[in-house]
C-alpha cells in the first residue's frame, strides 16, 4: 500500500445512530446503531471502495462524512481538520471554515431520476452550487463554467437549458456528476453511483469517473454493492458488516487473499459470467439475513451467519487488526481462502 | 424439439402512449422445452419483461395490446383462449415471480393465508390442510422456522425472505413453467446467490421449465441452458447460453460483455457501448442497434437484419446482424 | 431540434427532443419494462371539466367586476311601487328586472352582481390569509418537526374536531359584522387544510435525493425551503385552494345569512337570501335565484378543484 503521509480523509471511531421513537408518546425506545466505530484513511487522489450488504451502514457512513447525518461520536478529519467539532456552530468563523471545507466534499447519488430537481434546468441545477457558495465562481462566469462542466462530463453544452426529464438515465447521472464537480471538490462520495444504470451505460460512467480522477486528482469514496465494479475502480477496499468494518486492504489484498469469512462469502456470491471458464471456486452460500442493527449480536456481529463461529466469538469482539496476511481483519479465526481466489492481475 | 412446452411465434406487443404507438415486442419467437431454462436478457426498454407479461396474459390494458403472433402452450394458443380459461392456467400451469416481492404480496394478509389460499381456491383444500401445505412449501423454499412464520405479515420478512414467499406461492400448484422477472435485482449479492441456488434446485427437482428475465449476464449464467438477447423489442441473438457468451455473433452482445467489469478479469479500461438504449418512439431505420454499432455499414440502415444461423453452431445459435461473421471472427480472435 | 452526436466521447448520444406541442410529456424512452401506464390520468373529459368550470367561474368574475357598473345598486334605496315583482317584469322606471325585485323594490340581479363582488373578494382575501398562515405553519411543522410540529398539529386536530361553521359563528359574534372580520373569521377556520397539505408535501419532499443533493452543496434552510421544497408543493396547495374557495364563499354566505357576516352596506348573497326568506311563499325568486347562483359557483369550484387534482396530483384524492 503506497499511502502518502497525510490522508485526505481520515475517519476515527465514528458512531452514528438513529433514535427509535414509540408511536404513541414519541419516547425514545431504542437506537439503530447504523455505524458503530468505523475508522479508515483515504489518501488524496485514491479511491476507497466500501462494500457490504444493504443494512451494513455504508450509506449512513457516507452521509455522516458529508454532513447529512450527525455522528454521535468520533472524528471526521478532512485535511487534518475535524468536521465534527467544527459543525457545532451556525455562525462565526468556525461555521465559515466548515462551509469552506464541506465545499470540497461532494456526492454523487444513486438515483439519477430522484437526485435532480425536476423543476430546474440543467444550468440552474449546476449553478445552484455557486449561488449557495458565493465567491467560488463569479456570476459572469457561470454560463461559461456550466458549459465547461457539461463538456467535461460528456454532455452537449447546448442542452444546458433543458430539464432533467429530457435526458436519459445515463445522461442524468452525468448531470449529477457535473453538479458534484461545480464546487471543485477534492473528495467525491459516490453512493451506488452506477447501480441504477443499464450495463452498457454503467461502463461509460465508470470510465468517466476514472478519467475525472486522473484529470482533477479527485479522491473517491466509492460505495457499491457490486463487487466487480468496486474491484474495477478502487485502490483500496473496506468491507462493512452491520456497522463495522470487518476487513480492509488494497484491492488486490481483499480480492485475492481475503481472510475474513464474510469477505470470502461475499466474493463467492458474485455471479461469474463464464462459470465454465472460471477456476473452480468454493461457493459459500450464507444462510439468513443481516441481523437488525437495533440489537446487534454480542461479540462478533457476523457470528450468527458464520460457519466458523466458536463460543469465543459471542463473548469477545474481534477488533480490526493485522492478524493474518498483510492487511487488517476483524475475525478471531482468520484463514486464507481454501481455493485460490481468482487472481487480480494487472492494474488499470 | 417436436413438441415444445411453450412456443412463442412472431409475438408483437404494442403500447399506445400520448405521443404515439410503440412496439415494445417486435415479432419475437422462441421455443421452450419441458424442463429447460431460458434466459431473456436485455436492458431497459428491450421488451424482455413485456414478453413475459404477454405469456402470462398480464400485458397492462388498455394501453398495451398483443397485436400479433401466437403463444402456444402445450399445443393450444393462449391468445385465442377465453380469458377465464387463461386465468385458470395461471398458477396451475404457469406461474410468475416478480422483481419487487413487497408490492406483489397483499400487505394485510398473513403470508400463510396467501399461500394457503391457492390450495383452498384451486384445490379445494380445507383450512388446516392449506396451512399445513403452506408451512411445507415455506420450509421447502428455505424460510427458517416456517411453522412460526406462517402467521407473519409480509412486512415482517426481509427482502430475500419475501422473494422466497413469492417463489413458494409460484410453486404451490406445481406449475410446469415458472417465469422469474428480475427475481434478484432488488436483493443483496449474498441473498441473490441463495435465491439463484434455490431456483436451480427447484428446477432440477420438479423438471420445471423456467424463463429467467434479467439485465445481468452473470446472474443467469450458472442456471440457464439457453440465452436470448433482446434489443429494442427484437431478438438480436439466441442460442445455448455458453455458445452465445463464448462465440458471440452480435455486436450488442459483444458490447455488453465488454461493458461488464469481471471479478476474475484484468482490471483494464472498460469498453462501453457508446450511446444510450434507443427511444422506441424514434427507432432508426434498418437495424435498431446501428447508431451504437462499430460494425454498421450502409446495408444496416436499409435492411433490418433477421435472425440467421451462426456458422459455429448452425443448429441452435442464431444472430440478427448483417455482420455476424465479422463479429464472430473478432470474438474468436479475442 | 438538434441532436448531439460525436462530441466529447463517450456519450449517451441521441438526446431526444420533446415532441412539439407537448413540452411537459416524458420524452425519455418510454420504458415498457417499467410501467407503461405511468402518467397522469388526463384526456378530453378532464380537459372539458377544467375548461367548463373555468368558463363558469369567469362569468361570475366578469359579472362581479362589470355588473355593478352597468346596473347601479344602492343598498339603502327603496322603491315601494316596484316591490316584489316577478322575474322578467318591466319596472315603472322602464328598466327590465330580469330576476325580479325584492321586498323594497331593489333589482335582484343588481344585488346579486354586487353580492358576487363581495363574496369573491371575501373568498379570495380569506384564501390568501388562510393560505399564508396555513402554508407557513405547514412548512415550519413539516421541515423542523419536533415540539413545534407536535403543537401545531395538535392545534389543527383540535380545530378539526370542532365544526368550523360553529367556530366561525362564535368568533364572528365576538368580533361583530364587517368585511375584514369575516375574512379573519373564515381564515381562522380554514388554515388547517393548508397546513396539513403543505406539511405532508414537505415531509415527503425533504427526504428526496435532490433536496439532499442541494444540502450537500451547503444550502441553508431558507434556500432549501424556497428553492427546493416550496416550488414542488405549490401545485397541491393550489388544488386545495380551489376547492376551499367554494367552501369559503359558502361559509361567508352562511354567516351573512345568519346576520354575522358582512354589514348591510355591503350586501352579500347570504344576506339577499336571508332577506327573501319571509317572502318565499309569494316571491320565491328573492331567495331562490341567488341561492342557485351561489350553488352553481360553489359546484364549479368543486369541479375545477377535482379536475386539477386529478391532473396534478392524483394522490391527494383522499383529502
Amino acid at each position: 500500500m503506497s499511502s502518502p503521509a497525510e490522508p485526505l480523509l481520515s475517519v476515527r471511531d465514528l458512531h452514528t445512530s438513529f433514535p427509535i421513537h414509540s408511536a404513541l408518546l414519541r419516547r425514545k425506545v431504542g437506537e439503530v446503531h447504523a455505524v458503530s466505530g468505523v475508522s479508515f484513511d483515504l489518501p488524496a487522489g485514491r479511491t476507497l471502495g466500501l462494500v457490504g450488504e444493504s443494512g451494513s451502514g455504508k450509506t449512513t457512513l457516507a452521509r455522516t462524512v458529508i454532513g447529512l447525518e450527525r455522528p454521535r461520536s468520533g472524528q471526521v478529519l478532512f485535511d487534518g481538520r475535524d468536521l465534527v467539532t467544527l459543525s457545532g456552530r451556525r455562525r462565526g468563523a468556525k461555521a465559515a471554515e466548515l462551509r469552506r471545507i464541506r465545499r470540497q466534499i461532494q456526492m454523487i447519488f444513486q438515483d439519477p431520476y430522484a437526485s435532480l430537481n425536476p423543476r430546474l434546468t440543467v444550468r440552474q441545477i449546476i449553478s445552484e452550487a455557486w449561488m449557495i457558495n458565493p465567491g467560488v465562481v463569479p456570476r459572469h462566469r457561470w454560463t461559461a463554467e456550466v458549459n465547461d462542466l457539461l463538456a467535461r462530463v460528456g454532455l452537449n453544452p447546448d442542452h444546458a437549458d433543458r430539464y432533467p426529464h429530457q435526458f436519459s438515465g445515463g445522461q442524468r447521472q452525468r448531470i449529477g456528476i457535473a453538479r458534484a464537480l461545480a464546487l471543485r471538490p477534492r473528495l467525491v462520495i459516490c453512493d451506488e453511483a452506477v447501480s441504477a444504470l443499464d450495463v452498457s451505460v454503467q461502463a461509460q460512467v465508470l470510465n468517466l469517473l476514472v478519467d475525472l480522477q486522473a484529470d482533477l486528482g479527485l479522491s473517491y469514496l466509492f460505495i457499491a454493492h457490486d463487487l466487480s465494479v468496486v474491484r474495477h475502480i478502487s485502490n483500496q477496499v473496506a468491507v462493512m458488516y452491520l456497522g463495522k468494518l470487518v476487513e480492509t486492504g488494497t484491492t488486490d489484498q481483499i480480492f485475492t487473499a481475503p481472510v475474513h469469512p464474510y469477505t470470502q462469502a461475499l466474493l463467492s456470491a458474485v455471479p461469474v459470467t463464464r462459470p465454465w471458464a472460471a477456476p473452480p471456486r468454493q461457493q459459500i452460500i450464507l444462510t439468513g439475513d443481516i441481523p437488525s442493527p437495533v440489537s446487534p449480536p454480542s461479540g462478533c456481529r457476523f457470528r450468527t451467519r458464520c460457519w466458523k463461529a466458536q463460543p469465543r466469538c459471542a463473548s469477545e469482539e474481534p477488533v480490526l487488526a493485522h492478524r493474518l496476511g498483510d492487511h487488517p481483519s476483524a475475525c478471531h479465526f482468520p484463514e486464507l481462502p481454501a481455493q485460490p481466489q481468482p487472481a487480480a492481475v494487472g492494474a488499470r | 424439439m417436436d413438441h415444445p412446452l411453450l412456443s412463442v411465434q412472431d409475438l408483437t406487443v404494442q403500447f399506445r402512449t400520448r405521443a404515439g404507438t410503440i412496439t415494445a415486442v417486435d415479432r419475437v419467437s422462441f421455443d421452450l422445452a419441458e424442463g429447460e431454462t431460458l434466459a431473456i436478457l436485455g436492458e431497459t426498454g428491450s421488451g424482455k419483461s413485456v414478453t413475459a407479461q404477454a405469456v402470462m396474459g398480464l400485458v397492462p390494458r388498455p394501453a398495451g395490446q398483443v397485436t400479433g403472433g401466437r403463444i402456444i402452450y402445450d399445443g393450444t394458443d393462449l391468445l385465442t383462449r377465453p380469458p377465464s380459461e387463461a386465468r385458470r392456467l395461471n398458477g396451475t400451469e404457469l406461474a410468475m415471480v416478480f422483481q419487487d416481492p413487497l408490492s406483489s404480496l397483499n400487505p394485510v394478509l398473513r403470508v400463510g393465508a396467501q399461500i394457503g389460499e391457492l390450495f383452498r381456491r384451486r384445490r379445494g383444500a380445507s383450512r388446516a390442510e392449506a396451512r399445513r401445505k403452506a408451512i411445507e412449501l415455506m420450509d421447502r423454499v428455505g424460510i427458517p422456522a416456517a411453522a412460526r412464520r406462517v402467521d407473519d405479515y409480509p412486512h415482517q420478512f426481509s427482502g430475500g425472505m419475501r422473494q422466497r414467499v413469492m417463489i413458494a406461492m409460484a410453486l404451490a400448484l406445481q406449475p410446469r413453467l415458472l417465469i422469474a422477472d428480475e427475481p434478484t435485482t432488488a436483493l443483496d449479492v449474498t441473498v441473490q446467490a441463495q435465491i439463484m441456488a434455490l431456483l436451480a434446485d427447484l428446477k432440477a427437482e420438479h423438471r420445471m421449465a423456467m424463463i429467467l428475465i434479467s439485465h445481468d449476464l452473470g446472474v443467469v449464467a450458472g442456471v440457464a441452458d439457453r440465452a436470448m438477447l433482446m434489443y429494442a423489442g427484437r431478438v438480436v441473438e439466441t442460442g445455448e447460453l455458453r455458445e452465445v457468451y463464448e462465440t458471440t455473433a452480435h455486436p450488442y452482445t459483444r458490447g455488453l460483455m465488454a461493458s461488464i467489469p469481471e471479478l476474475d478479469g484484468p482490471r483494464e479500461r472498460l469498453q462501453p457501448i457508446p450511446g444510450a438504449p434507443p427511444d422506441l418512439m424514434r427507432l432508426p431505420s434498418g437495424c435498431p442497434f446501428r447508431p451504437r454499432c462499430a460494425y454498421a455499414t450502409d446495408i444496416c440502415a436499409s435492411q433490418p437484419p433477421t435472425l440467421a444461423a451462426v456458422p459455429t453452431r448452425p443448429d441452435s445459435h442464431r444472430a440478427a446482424c448483417h455482420h455476424a461473421e465479422e463479429v464472430l471472427a473478432d470474438v474468436v480472435a479475442g | 431540434m438538434d441532436r448531439t452526436t460525436g462530441q466529447v466521447p463517450p456519450t449517451d448520444q441521441a438526446l431526444v427532443a420533446p415532441p412539439a406541442g407537448d413540452p411537459a410529456g416524458p420524452v425519455d424512452t418510454p420504458p415498457p419494462d417499467a410501467d407503461p401506464l405511468a402518467g397522469r390520468p388526463r384526456g378530453t373529459i378532464g380537459r372539458l371539466r377544467i375548461i367548463g368550470s373555468l368558463v363558469v367561474v369567469a362569468c361570475y368574475v366578469v359579472a362581479a367586476v362589470v355588473g355593478p357598473i352597468l346596473l347601479q345598486y344602492d343598498p339603502v334605496a327603496t322603491d315601494l311601487k316596484a316591490r316584489l315583482q316577478p322575474p322578467g317584469t318591466r319596472l315603472p322606471d322602464g328598466s327590465l328586472a330580469v330576476f325580479g325585485t325584492d321586498q323594497v323594490g331593489q333589482d335582484v340581479l343588481a344585488q346579486m352582481m354586487q353580492g358576487a363582488r363581495v363574496s369573491i373578494t371575501v373568498g379570495v382575501a380569506t384564501l390568501v390569509l388562510a393560505g399564508l398562515i396555513g402554508v407557513t405553519a405547514g412548512l415550519v411543522s413539516g421541515y423542523f418537526g419536533g415540539w413545534l410540529d407536535a403543537v401545531l398539529m395538535r392545534l389543527a386536530d383540535v380545530q378539526l374536531t370542532f365544526p368550523s361553521i360553529l367556530l366561525a359563528i362564535f368568533i364572528a359574534s365576538i368580533l361583530g359584522p364587517s368585511v375584514v372580520n369575516v375574512v379573519i373569521v373564515l381564515s381562522i377556520s380554514n388554515w388547517v387544510t393548508f397546513a396539513r397539505v403543505t406539511r405532508s408535501q414537505v415531509l415527503a419532499l425533504k427526504e428526496r435525493d435532490y433536496v439532499d443533493a442541494t444540502r450537500t452543496l451547503g444550502a441553508g434552510t431558507w434556500h432549501l425551503i424556497t428553492r427546493s421544497i416550496l416550488p414542488a408543493s405549490i401545485a397541491p396547495i393550489l388544488v386545495v385552494a380551489t376547492v376551499e374557495l367554494g367552501h369559503v364563499i359558502l361559509a361567508e354566505a352562511s354567516l351573512s345569512f345568519l346576520g354575522l357576516g358582512t354589514p348591510a352596506s355591503t350586501p352579500s348573497w347570504g344576506m339577499t337570501i336571508a332577506n327573501g326568506r319571509d317572502y318565499l311563499s309569494n316571491a320565491w325568486w328573492i331567495s331562490t335565484i341567488p341561492g342557485i347562483g351561489l350553488a352553481i359557483l360553489v359546484i364549479s369550484f368543486g369541479v375545477l378543484g377535482d379536475a386539477l387534482r386529478d391532473r396534478f396530483d392524483p394522490r391527494l384524492r383522499s383529502m
